[in-house]
């Protein structure tokens, strides 16, 4: 019974809830991917830099009020630094769309075409988050480390496997379901979210009916640089912030937002726990969880790991490919034009 | 080609010659060395992108796969390490071509059932091969792992590495190609983008193929080597700077070799390009629907071109090692070789031959040359600030000007002359 307990800890401990965290800072940059998708119609190269752009103007609000001796208590000053993070952001995506995207949208160009300008976009972003802060990792989390430390659990439960739960973890997890939450509240109870669900689902016929399209692009962008910010900030404070990484998780993202149904705002959450969990579950080292659970003499000698974590990317991809294969159109009924 | 490209080449000579004048030979000898190889692997993404419209955002995965032929090639075998793992290894890629050729099978033969058929051969084969590969590489990579620990390569010149190289990504592409080409665009651009980046985490996880991140060093150069120049007694006393001297010399040899491959697929290219061949993939692209009615098999066509196009690429990476004379995996960026090679096509011209060599030439100069320049620049404009952190932070950042330098070309190309320099005729 005790190794039974001991086992479950573990499990939680190592996967449970690093793929929780994940898995939600995935979704809000998977929904990201999806919703430029939905409503611009082309898949966006520049978005994991967004985030780094997006990140980076938290970090350095952050410094700012850490230099004038402002903090919030036991939480990171991070999240008091978010909502100027967020604006600049915007203000990013924003010049962005005016001054590139704007005119191959009226142009109405395949969108294709579309993909290539975005990496000329993701190119320019990179090179500013780099020219600003740099290409080096960086910490900026702060205030309690552990919103349970591994030791503290072990002394209340009296089991010997620890669970620690991180205070950046715990924090991503509560801040994605608010995001979330007030994301479908918005589409769905909103005018303006019903409008973008409609100009999503057919253009011509919301045109029709008198939507504004430059609004409903200008409010995705908004939407999209708040959710980069949001899953930037989150993964910097769980991990740490470093450009290049930021520009990897393009390939995850896609991944998420494919699996769940490209378009789909619910299939790109779903998408982004089904990478992190099996990302997780593949790489971990089973040894320990196996040794608790089963009787002494099955015990392995080997560590159980499936693939050395450099192989994470290989999950997320295969992933992705049987879902292309199987099911092109996501779990959920995404687009397949 | 017409009088206007004839001079954009010129002003890229003009521009080589210019920096070999201020700075040095030696650095617009070794400008051109990779601008030559830039070329080809824009020839490369050109054959696929502009002729066929296949998005492949994997380049760096396909010229990795070329660096890895080198080292595969050229490098001398370690028969301690066959001995005692070479079965092993053998063994279990055996069990893996075995597993997933029965996979297929099965799954082919639409038995009932047969998803779970198929997860048990897959997890079954799995293990066999965990159970032959593990010892075999522990083994494998315990001997002489300061030097060693790989298995090491054929020992064959290193000139046969570049069609070996090309090859080898060609089996990469073709197998992609099979399972991921029926996808459309933008899928076909994420599938690409994640297998380069698998190719990578294999290259650096993989100690027992070519040592992984612990680099290939010391493969054998088609040319000698400076260092021997200087020692051959007739090369040291024709000129007065001997060191000089034998360092252009080499990278001159390199030159001609590079621009003779260059010359070859270029005149192949063309060749193709004005082929009835040319002419049905280019239709393909315009209007696959339209294309496949005149009965032309374009799944076929599609695999055909990115297999070419990957083995180009392949063939540049193996160049560009050879060049290097070593195989350093974490050199491998997607910025630096998917997406830059991209902004070259674009800039150059894509479905222009001419265009694409342009552009490589062009951007790998500017690729360069933007970094000095962009130092100066903040330089010249910091001067007036005091010392301290805050302009050492500018002038050393000032080496990520190239990013940002490439992408505002990259934009204002596709906006002002989005056909590039030299557009498709």
């Amino acid at each position: 019974m005790m190794d039974m307990l001991n086992a479950l800890v573990a499990l939680a401990n190592f996967v449970i809830v690093p793929a929780l965290a994940y898995g939600s800072q995935l979704a809000l940059g998977a929904l990201g991917v999806t919703m430029i998708y939905g409503i611009l119609r082309f898949s966006n190269f520049a978005h994991g830099d967004t985030m780094a752009f997006g990140t980076m103007a938290v970090i350095l609000f952050t410094w700012l009020f850490q230099s004038w001796g402002i903090s919030f208590g036991p939480l990171p000053t991070a999240l008091l630094a978010l909502p100027f993070g967020i604006v600049i952001c915007m203000a990013l995506v924003l010049l962005t769309d005016r001054y590139v995207y704007a005119f191959y949208r009226a142009q109405k160009v395949k969108p294709v075409v579309l993909v290539i300008v975005s990496m000329g976009v993701m190119f320019v972003t990179n090179g500013l988050v780099r020219l600003i802060i740099g290409p080096d990792d960086q910490r900026f989390s702060d205030g309690e480390r552990f919103l349970i430390s591994a030791r503290d659990f072990k002394e209340m439960t009296g089991l010997d496997e620890g669970l620690a739960i991180k205070t950046g973890q715990a924090l991503t997890l509560v801040v994605a379901i608010i995001a979330v939450a007030l994301l479908f509240w918005f589409l769905n109870r909103t005018r303006t979210g019903k409008s973008m669900r409609a100009y999503s689902d057919n253009e011509d016929l919301a045109l029709l009916s008198g939507i504004n399209p430059e609004k409903v692009v200008m409010v995705t962008w908004l939407i999209v640089a708040t959710l980069a910010t949001l899953a930037g900030t989150l993964y910097g404070l769980d991990k740490s912030f470093k450009p290049f990484t930021y520009f990897q998780l393009l390939l995850p993202f896609f991944a998420a937002a494919i699996v769940g149904g490209l378009g789909h705002p619910l299939g790109a959450i779903v998408g982004g726990f089904v990478i992190a969990f099996s990302e997780v579950t593949i790489t971990y080292a089973w040894k320990k969880v196996l040794t608790y659970s089963v009787p002494e003499s099955w015990a392995p000698d080997g560590l159980v790991q499936l693939l050395s974590t450099d192989y994470k990317f290989a999950v997320s991809f295969v992933i992705l490919l049987v879902v292309l294969l199987f099911r092109p159109t996501g779990l959920f009924k995404g687009k397949s034009v | 080609m017409t009088l206007r490209d004839a001079s954009l080449f010129a002003l890229v000579a003009v521009l080589l010659v210019v920096t070999g004048m201020v700075q040095s030979w030696n650095l617009a000898l070794q400008v051109l060395n990779m601008g030559l190889i830039s070329a080809i692997m824009a020839l490369g993404v050109n054959l696929q992108w502009g002729f066929a419209g296949l998005f492949n955002v994997g380049v760096m995965g396909f010229v990795a796969l070329g660096g890895l032929a080198v080292a595969l090639t050229a490098m001398p075998p370690v028969a301690e390490a066959w001995q005692a793992g070479g079965t092993g290894i053998v063994a279990a890629m055996i069990t893996a071509l075995v597993t997933i050729a029965a996979a297929v099978q099965v799954w082919r033969r639409r038995l009932p059932r047969r998803g779970w058929l198929v997860a048990a051969i897959l997890v079954a084969g799995f293990m066999l091969y965990r159970y032959f590969f593990d010892p075999a590489r522990d083994a494998i990579e315990d001997v002489n792992p300061a030097l060693q620990g790989n298995l090491g390569g054929l020992g064959l010149p290193v000139l046969m590495a570049w069609p070996l190289g090309g090859v080898l990504a060609a089996g990469a592409a073709w197998l992609i190609g099979k399972t991921a080409l029926g996808l459309r665009s933008d899928y076909l651009a994420i599938a690409t983008l994640g297998i380069a980046e698998i190719i990578l985490a294999v290259m650096k996880n993989e100690d027992w193929l070519a040592r992984g991140v612990k680099n290939v060093i010391g493969i054998p150069s088609p040319l000698p080597s400076a260092i021997e120049l200087q020692e051959s007694a007739g090369f040291a006393a024709q000129f007065a700077d001997p060191v000089t001297a034998s360092t252009v010399t080499v990278k001159l040899g390199y030159a001609l070799l590079f621009a003779a491959v260059l010359i070859v697929l270029l005149i192949l290219m063309q060749l193709a390009l004005r082929s009835p061949w040319g002419r049905m993939v280019r239709a393909i692209r315009d209007n696959e629907v339209a294309a496949e009615a005149m009965g032309k098999d374009v799944t076929r066509r599609h695999l055909q071109i990115f297999v070419l196009g990957s083995a180009i690429c392949g063939l540049a990476g193996a160049m560009m090692t050879t060049l290097d004379g070593q195989l350093v995996p974490s050199t491998y960026q997607p910025l630096r070789f998917t997406f830059l090679i991209w902004v070259m096509v674009i800039v150059g011209g894509s479905g222009n031959n001419f265009g694409a060599v342009l552009g490589g030439m062009l951007i790998w100069f500017l690729w360069v040359q933007v970094e000095p320049v962009g130092q100066w620049l903040v330089g010249l404009l910091t001067s007036g600030l005091p010392e301290g952190a805050f302009r050492d932070h500018l002038l050393n950042s000032a080496a990520y000007m190239r990013l940002f330098t490439m992408g505002v070309l990259m934009l204002v190309v596709l906006r002002f002359s989005p056909r590039g320099l030299i557009p498709e005729r």
